[in-house]
């Protein structure tokens, strides 16, 4: 039987305000157990929730990125469950009436070997709506006992919750980096997969291809790494076919993703049925955002990712696929905007080879991503399958945007070919200094003095008499193996034009 | 509506509140009573009325997003069960 | 000076007759004599009480004292006050020494008032006899065998046996104005929005509502004028303009427009009560007020309504008491779960876990629609009934409670008759408006009988004013239980 996968995903990204959303506590990531968890986060009795205007701008901030419905007015509820780290006995979020309601987003699957060309697709989004995250539970022992941190607790937290729109753990990892890169691009969200800033649950089922009606779907809880989001639901899929082949049947449940074994299990504390209980939190009165919250949101968004491709597409005379692999993540996106800027928009389709071809590969042979830093306006190179480094920890990016706009400004004018140029790149991610400067140190220059040519080639056809009879006799392949020769003896320095031209006029005799 | 037994230890359970078989007998006369009163309610027809969820009709008021507070963890503490390295102990919690 | 008033104490203060620490010792050294027989206070601390009224004396001195300055107010254990045992009537908070202030105590201490002691309680606020405290019931000081009213039924024992000049209280469906009522004292709870909640501990939050306590709505008039105010800390403060409560006590009021609500004055109120409210309304009149019945034909679903909507927001405000960061945790359990259902199962006392099991089953799924929300829907259909009501009068006026003080043990276990008791003042939470009891005169047992006034929004001068009218013309506000 032909089986089709459907994945939905419930995303949480942090938002990246300095105080929690209910209380001025700070949500600095890595304090002492307790110290960030005030009155309010611990639930004393008697203290009150009082809403923090940076969530809810963040929050209308995005549903506008993704072109949503933004509610006028939204209603916060509680959800009611018992859990050491929830220390109300409810978590506040918003249950009927969502802040952020209906958008999409659109992303780009590349070509691969199993999915074959690449394609675009939309996945909708259902809703998005404001809540607080809980505390943290040590496991570590303490006689047998868990220990209770409570400083996370309160951090604003945006659900994102999108469709059943996916087919496949390559559109899921493509819509959840998407994502991830539309947070971190208007800037609600620091996307801190290591520190779980941005994490996802993925609700995945199985039906027989053709079949209407979804299979009996199962939620894979807390996914921190694109390659766990994948794997976890490789197996998931496998798994769910192999048990209703063999004529058993998917039960609705939770799961929990191990990677250590790259399994899914049941997650038995959740097992119970869950009655939550929600009800309109009456400490909280109705969240109402008008023309005017609406407009000032408005205005603090930047260029979205789709504007930034049309314009690429527009000004910079770029391909539609350059244009939507440029912008795909938000690093490289503003890496390639601001190199070109270096260049005033000049050579933008060379730039753009540079940046999807040897800068990307380089990056790929290292497994390494790049990771832009706004506060603090860095660059860094990251490891995403590194779970530890906190970011001031991490190694700066050896070659910046307007350093890479440098050595394509030398490609451009004709000061260094392009195989020099993969040379000198090197050169610069090792840390030897700007383009000019290595060009210099080493001598890359290209040659493209006409004597100097000719002086080369006369010696190189003055060394192979019978190569150049060979040519002469009719025998045009060997004109290839002269061009070699004349460009080891410049050390691939000479101008390829004119030393094709020289040759031929030579050889001609 | 009528309320059974298991009605009661389900809602116990859901509560948090630990209930013997003799304490879950009677909550459900005394609750039977009560949902007796409610019952009361049904009689009304309501449609069209939009639920009140609040006293005023007013909106909900945003905090600047600055940060207020303080560390009071050891004050906090003080009052707390059990603690250790601030952190705050509880049974081991079972994933 | 036990039946002074706040504004004459106050003026003894001011002219030097008296200190604060002597005024705050004579009442600790009553609230000593005659605590034991009332049990109105949970925690009376002289020391800290006394440090208080040596820091008002110094203030006095410099200058900078205020009307509350140096005077003893003896406070509700369901404020939090840092420093203080606060349990909220509960073996849950047997230990909780608080370590915060709440709004109202902190604009108390503020004004340089002293802390007289933490009042006695129904647990969580939750009954209307003070039955059901953790540290025992509560006295009724005209009576000893019969309840004070409940919840805040400590603080209206103590305001009417003269162990505190004034106190704060609480209401959640008629938590100040019953016990107000059955002590023969005056009690006012603002309109919803006007008190911050920021620190007095949940019961319901849509509907609790922090309130003076004392002898005459004079002395309720400075004491709200401390009390009120906007705080940022709680979502449903309502941000208006400080306004002096007083400022219409002396208003004649020839020309109030009464509205007497046909459904108060019907079957189930007794009859001694009805004719002592009567002949208030019969004063009233005299005084150049005119009546017009009025209807408020939803009021009788009030109770029904509370019993959904209030226990709702309980069981999930009481969800925070797990005996993990704070509070009582079970000596002995084998697991987490254990820990939890142990902890709370000894913590919480039966009325509270039959409201936690009200509340948590309404809002179970499969029952949401029937019970919350029709309940809600109904909450708008009796507060429209005040909005229709107040078209056609300025206050209405009716019982505060269907009958005197019962007796301690009467009612207790039969969960829906004490229910019964809060008939006329809960649709005036559930409408969010002011209400206040007001002491009309005494039952064929010789027990007080309260007069309740209900206000539009934010009409508390008003109400005030027409209740300091009356008490001008009469002394049942000074008459003083005489057993003790």
């Amino acid at each position: 039987m032909q089986w089709e996968v459907v994945i939905g995903l419930e995303t949480h990204a942090q938002l990246n305000t300095n105080s929690k959303i209910f209380s001025g506590a700070s949500t600095a990531f890595g304090a002492a157990p307790n110290a960030q968890a005030c009155a309010v986060d611990i639930a004393l009795p008697g203290v009150l929730p009082v809403l923090n205007r940076g969530a809810v701008e963040k929050a209308v901030k995005f549903g506008l990125a993704i072109g949503a419905k933004i509610n006028r007015k939204s209603i916060f509820a509680r959800k009611n469950y018992f859990y050491p780290d929830l220390p109300k006995g409810y978590q506040i979020s918003q249950f009927e009436l969502p802040i952020v309601a209906e958008g999409e987003l659109t992303i780009q699957l590349p070509p691969s070997t199993s999915s074959g060309q690449g394609y675009e697709k939309t996945v909708r989004i259902t809703r998005a709506h404001l809540e607080e995250d809980a505390g943290k539970s040590l496991h570590e022992d303490f006689h047998g006992m868990t220990g209770i941190d409570l400083n996370r607790a309160g951090t604003p937290l945006l659900e994102i919750v999108s469709e059943p729109d996916m087919r496949s753990a390559a559109e899921a990892v493509a819509y959840a980096k998407a994502l991830h890169s539309l947070v971190r691009w208007i800037g609600i969200c620091d996307g801190n997969m290591q520190e779980g800033s941005f994490r996802c649950d993925a609700n995945v089922s199985v039906r027989p291809k053709g079949q209407e009606a979804y299979g009996t779907r199962c939620e894979i809880k807390n996914l921190n790494s694109f390659k766990f989001l994948e794997k976890a639901i490789e197996f998931e899929v496998r798994r769910q076919i192999e048990l209703i082949e063999d004529g058993g049947r998917v039960v609705q449940e939770t799961r929990l993703y191990d990677p250590d074994r790259d399994e899914t299990r049941s997650m038995r504390s959740k097992e119970e049925a869950n009655d939550y209980r929600y009800f309109p939190d009456p400490d909280l009165l109705p969240l109402v955002v008008d023309e005017a919250f609406l407009d000032a949101a408005r205005k603090t968004l930047v260029e979205l990712p789709r504007e930034m491709c049309e314009r690429f597409e527009k000004e910079l005379e770029l391909s539609h696929y350059d244009a939507t692999t440029l912008t795909a993540t938000f690093d490289r996106a503003i890496y390639f905007d601001r190199a070109v800027m270096s260049l005033g928009n000049k050579n933008a389709k060379l730039c753009a080879n540079w940046v999807t071809g040897e800068f990307s590969a380089r990056l790929n042979r290292e497994g390494k991503e790049i990771l832009f830093e706004a506060t603090r306006d860095k660059w860094l190179l990251v490891d995403p399958a590194s779970q530890s480094s906190k970011q001031e920890d991490l190694p700066e990016l050896p070659i910046s945007p307007s350093q890479l706009g440098k050595l394509v400004v030398r490609i451009a004018d004709g000061t260094i070919t392009n195989n020099i140029a993969k040379k000198v790149f090197d050169a610069m991610w090792a840390g030897e200094g700007d383009a000019d400067a290595i060009i210099e140190a080493k001598g890359l220059k290209q040659v493209s003095d006409v004597g100097a040519i000719e002086k080369i080639v006369d010696e190189i056809l003055a060394a192979n008499p019978g190569q150049v009879a060979e040519y002469r006799s009719g025998k045009d392949k060997v004109f290839g193996f002269f061009v070699g020769q004349a460009m080891k003896a410049s050390k691939g320095k000479a101008n390829p034009a004119q030393l094709n031209e020289i040759l031929k006029k030579k050889l001609a005799g | 509506m009528t309320l059974a037994l298991d009605d009661v230890k389900r809602i116990a359970h859901l509560a948090r509140i630990e209930v013997s078989d003799q304490e879950a007998e009677g909550y459900l006369k005394q609750l039977s009573g009560i949902f007796a009163l409610v019952e009361e309610m049904q009689a009304v027809d309501t449609t069209g009325v939009e639920p009140m969820a609040h006293a005023q009709e007013v909106t909900q008021r945003l905090r600047d997003d600055a940060v207020t507070e303080t560390d009071l963890h050891a004050a906090f503490q003080a009052v707390a069960p059990q603690t250790e390295d601030g952190l705050y102990l509880v049974p081991k919690v079972i994933e | 000076m036990l039946n002074a008033s706040l504004k004459q104490l106050s003026a003894l203060l001011a002219e030097g007759k008296l200190s604060s620490v002597e005024l705050t010792q004579s009442f600790l050294d009553r609230i000593g004599q005659l605590n034991p027989s009332l049990n109105a206070f949970i925690t009376v601390d002289r020391e800290k009480s006394l440090a208080q009224a040596r820091a008002a004396d110094e203030l006095r001195a410099k200058g900078g004292a205020g009307a509350l300055t140096g005077i003893p107010v003896a406070q509700k254990d369901i404020f939090c006050a840092q420093g203080w045992l606060t349990t909220c009537g509960s073996k849950m908070l047997h230990n909780f020494v608080s370590p915060y202030d709440a709004h109202v105590i902190e604009q108390f201490n503020r004004a340089g008032a002293v802390n007289l002691g933490k009042t006695n309680m129904d647990e969580f606020a939750m009954g209307s006899s003070n039955e059901t405290s953790y540290y025992g019931k509560v006295k009724n000081p005209w009576n000893l065998d019969a309840v004070p009213g409940g919840s805040s039924g400590g603080s209206a024992a103590a305001v009417a046996a003269r162990l505190a000049p004034a106190a704060t209280g609480t209401d959640t469906g008629g938590s100040i104005r019953q016990p107000a009522a059955l002590t023969g004292i005056t009690g006012l709870k603002p309109t919803y929005g006007v008190v911050s909640r920021y620190g007095m501990i949940a019961f319901a939050s849509s509907l609790d509502q922090g309130g003076p306590m004392a002898r005459s709505a004079e002395d309720c008039a400075l004491l709200l004028n401390t009390m009120a105010g906007f705080d940022r800390r709680d979502s449903t403060s309502l941000e208006r303009e400080k306004e002096d409560y007083a400022r219409d006590l002396d208003q004649p009021l020839a020309g109030l427009k009464i509205g007497l609500p046909k459904e108060f004055f019907a079957e189930g109120l007794s009859a001694d009560v009805a004719k002592a409210v009567e002949a208030a309304i019969a004063e009233y009149r005299k005084l150049g007020a005119e009546t017009v019945e009025v209807s408020l034909p939803n009021s009788k679903l009030a109770i029904p309504v509370y019993y959904v909507l209030a226990p709702a927001e309980a069981s999930s405000n009481l969800s925070r008491f797990d005996g993990v960061r704070y509070g009582h945790r079970a000596p002995e359990y084998t697991d987490l779960l254990d820990m939890y259902c142990k902890s709370r199962a000894q913590g919480f006392g039966s009325e509270v876990k039959r409201r936690i099991m009200i509340g948590t089953y309404v809002l179970s799924h499969g029952y949401y629609d029937a019970y919350y929300l029709q309940a809600q829907k109904l909450r708008r259909l009796i507060a429209q009934d005040f909005v229709e009501a107040f078209k056609h009068c300025d206050v209405i006026m009716g019982p505060t409670a269907p009958s005197t003080a019962f007796n301690i043990g009467e009612k207790s276990d039969d969960p829906v008759s004490m229910y019964l008791s809060d008939i006329y003042t809960i649709a005036v939470n559930l409408a969010g408006l002011p209400g206040m009891s007001v002491p009309c005169g005494f039952g064929g047992n010789g027990l007080p009988v309260g007069l309740q006034i209900i206000g539009n929004y934010f009409s508390e001068a008003r109400m005030l004013n027409v209740a300091h009218q009356y008490q001008q013309a009469t002394d049942w506000h000074q008459q003083m239980p005489g057993g003790i």
